[in-house]
């Protein structure tokens, strides 16, 4: 019903409003790659931005100044490059885990965010602009404009439930009952014969390549990129669409996309707030802490009562 | 010569930031170790210090006097935290620890928005220790760095004291070594718990108060000393205090000679060296697989 009312949504709904929820279903894209991770492998990653960064970093680099990008050759070179980069540093980050594991994410991912900072090419602190959208043109003939934006709100909703339905089908697969069984009790994976190490770094690799897709439409939409892509700002925020979403759930994620994105656009919203929508980010952050304190299993939680599935306390 | 002294200039500053790197990660460690929460907002301590110094010497007017105003205040801070927040943490996930410290990191950044204002500020060297010392005809080393480093090394010294030889420094070792085992001792582990928060908190403010000379007051200044104290616990192995001395040194040292030897990359030298740590020993040098 909701996905009806998401479909439907453009023949109503203002140009602002598109836009801002085209973002959202590219932050449930992404959020649910996290969750992936966090929620189904039992892996708490704080750098996941750095593969978002990936995504969207690429797609500039490959755009030349004036022209179009093709859609179909730069989209598949961004995931590529986020998934070697997860390739890369999963390798090294799944040596660790538990808090070593949070620690070291985001570290890897404050890694990247110098990188950017520093290298001119990529344009430095200030970041760079993409001035034409990727051209989704194939041998002269062009199914979509993501320049317009009802086109590119379908093609985000469609990237939404494309994703929805693969890890959907991923985690009904006998790869999605091995790294359940790896959250639950990775000692008895292992016994049972289970390369264990093999199906999280597959498990990582997915999310990194899934947040380097959510990153490329995020700088396809704005045309722009900056470090802060990798930021763990980023990363923090993302961590709480999926934890306030609902755990462990396909549709938490993209429900803690919603609710979060909306309640940054309500709090800092001037006409509301006078003045005080300076300081949203007091707001959300006593919002999280009432939340963390409050609402054990996140706003999907809410919603399916106790047949959400709780993080075992340990 | 001027060569070696050049050299000798690096290693100070690499040791100074060392040095103020582990009042910082030691805390991080401990709190990590003996109450099993991840801090993220301990960053947020060191600006909270770095923001007292300052407005506290414009207060009272002196420097010295603001530090010793600014501990008590910020074990208070430190108490009340304990009392409000964290204490409702120790049995939870750390996905929940990750999420409350990171909207707690939220709240200190805006109160302090609101209470001091987006501006950078400097603080003035105290005037006791406002002169160079001269190494060469061009060269020469500001006193105050290297008062800084004295400071944060008997602060170390007396650390290490507490948690060698007294009681409570023992009940330390033990609930890091084995919390289950020392509440079973019958050992009132929420005292426990109540006085090492606060020592961390208060020892991450005081090295933000005594930076603030050096490091001018900023914005944002938790984050990065926050992330790069990670990388020192990482390194050095969680929970273990040698760990992070030995960690927060290698550090300081790879970021001030990759400044001189690398620029370009300067901002990622520490990581690599953490990847390469990992490769070596996943679970840090000090650290328990």
């Amino acid at each position: 019903m909701a996905l009806t009312a998401l479909a439907l949504y453009p023949l109503i709904g203002d140009i602002f409003y598109l836009q801002l929820f085209a973002k959202i279903m590219i932050f449930a894209v992404f959020a649910m790659s996290l969750d992936l991770l966090v929620g189904f492998t039992g892996l708490v990653s704080l750098g996941h931005a750095a593969f978002f960064g990936l995504g969207a970093y690429t797609l500039m680099l490959l755009s030349p100044q004036y022209e179009a990008a093709s859609l179909w050759l730069s989209l598949p070179i961004a995931l590529a490059v986020a998934a070697i980069g997860a390739l890369i540093i999963g390798a090294l980050v799944l040596r660790t885990s538990g808090v070593y594991f949070i620690m070291v994410t985001l570290a890897f991912a404050q890694m990247l965010y110098y990188f950017a900072i520093q290298s001119k090419a990529l344009g430095g602190s200030d970041g760079a602009y993409i001035y034409v959208k990727p051209d989704a043109a194939i041998l002269g003939w062009r199914p979509f404009d993501l320049g317009n934006r009802v086109h590119f709100y379908y093609v985000a909703l469609a990237v939404m439930v494309g994703t929805y339905a693969l890890l959907r089908t991923v985690l009904r697969s006998l790869f999605g009952h091995v790294i359940l069984g790896i959250r639950a009790n990775e000692q008895r994976m292992r016994a049972l014969g289970y390369p264990v190490f093999r199906y999280k770094l597959a498990a990582f690799v997915l999310a990194g390549a899934l947040a380097g897709l959510a990153g490329y439409l995020e700088a396809a939409q704005y045309g722009y990129v900056n470090p802060a892509f990798f930021g763990w700002q980023e990363s923090g925020s993302l961590l709480m669409m999926v934890i306030l979403g609902g755990i462990g759930t396909l549709f938490g994620p993209s429900l803690g996309a919603f609710a979060l994105t909306l309640l940054q656009d309500f709090l800092s919203d001037e006409a509301i707030f006078h003045g005080f929508h300076k300081h949203w980010l007091l707001s959300m952050g006593l919002f999280i802490v009432m939340a963390v304190l409050l609402l054990p299993r996140g706003i999907g939680g809410l919603v399916l009562g106790r047949r959400a599935p709780e993080i075992a306390d340990d | 010569m001027a060569d070696g002294y050049i050299v000798l200039i690096q290693i100070l500053n690499g040791v100074q930031y060392g040095l103020l790197l582990f009042l910082v990660a030691s805390g991080l460690t401990l709190i990590f170790g003996i109450m099993g929460i991840i801090n993220l907002a301990h960053g947020s301590f060191y600006m909270m210090g770095a923001y007292l110094a300052f407005s506290l010497t414009e207060l009272v007017g002196n420097f010295w006097l603001a530090i010793v105003l600014g501990i008590p205040l910020s074990v208070a801070i430190g108490l009340a935290l304990e009392l409000l927040l964290f204490r409702r943490l120790y049995r939870r996930d750390h996905l929940y620890q990750v999420l409350l410290t990171y909207g707690l990191i939220l709240i200190m950044e805006e109160v302090r928005s609101l209470l001091v204002g987006d501006d950078v500020h400097g603080i003035a060297v105290p005037a006791l220790f406002e002169f160079s010392i001269r190494l060469t005809d061009t060269l020469s080393y500001p006193a105050y760095r290297l008062v800084m480093s004295a400071i944060c090394l008997v602060m170390a010294g007396l650390m290490a004291l507490v948690i060698q030889r007294t009681r409570l420094g023992m009940t330390i070792r033990a609930g890091a070594n084995n919390r289950e085992m020392v509440e079973l001792l019958g050992i009132d582990v929420g005292l426990v718990y109540r006085i090492v928060f606060a020592a961390g908190v208060a020892l991450a403010a005081f090295a933000g108060m005594i930076a603030a000379p050096v490091a001018s007051v900023y914005p944002g200044m938790g984050n990065q000393i926050l992330i790069v104290s990670f990388v020192v616990v990482v390194i050095g192995g969680i929970g273990s205090i040698k760990g992070a001395f030995l960690g927060s040194l290698l550090i300081g040292l790879a970021d001030t000679f990759g400044q001189v030897l690398a620029p370009q990359i300067s901002g990622m030298t520490v990581y690599m060296l953490m990847a390469a740590v990992l490769l070596w020993r996943p679970a840090g040098l000090f650290g328990r697989v």
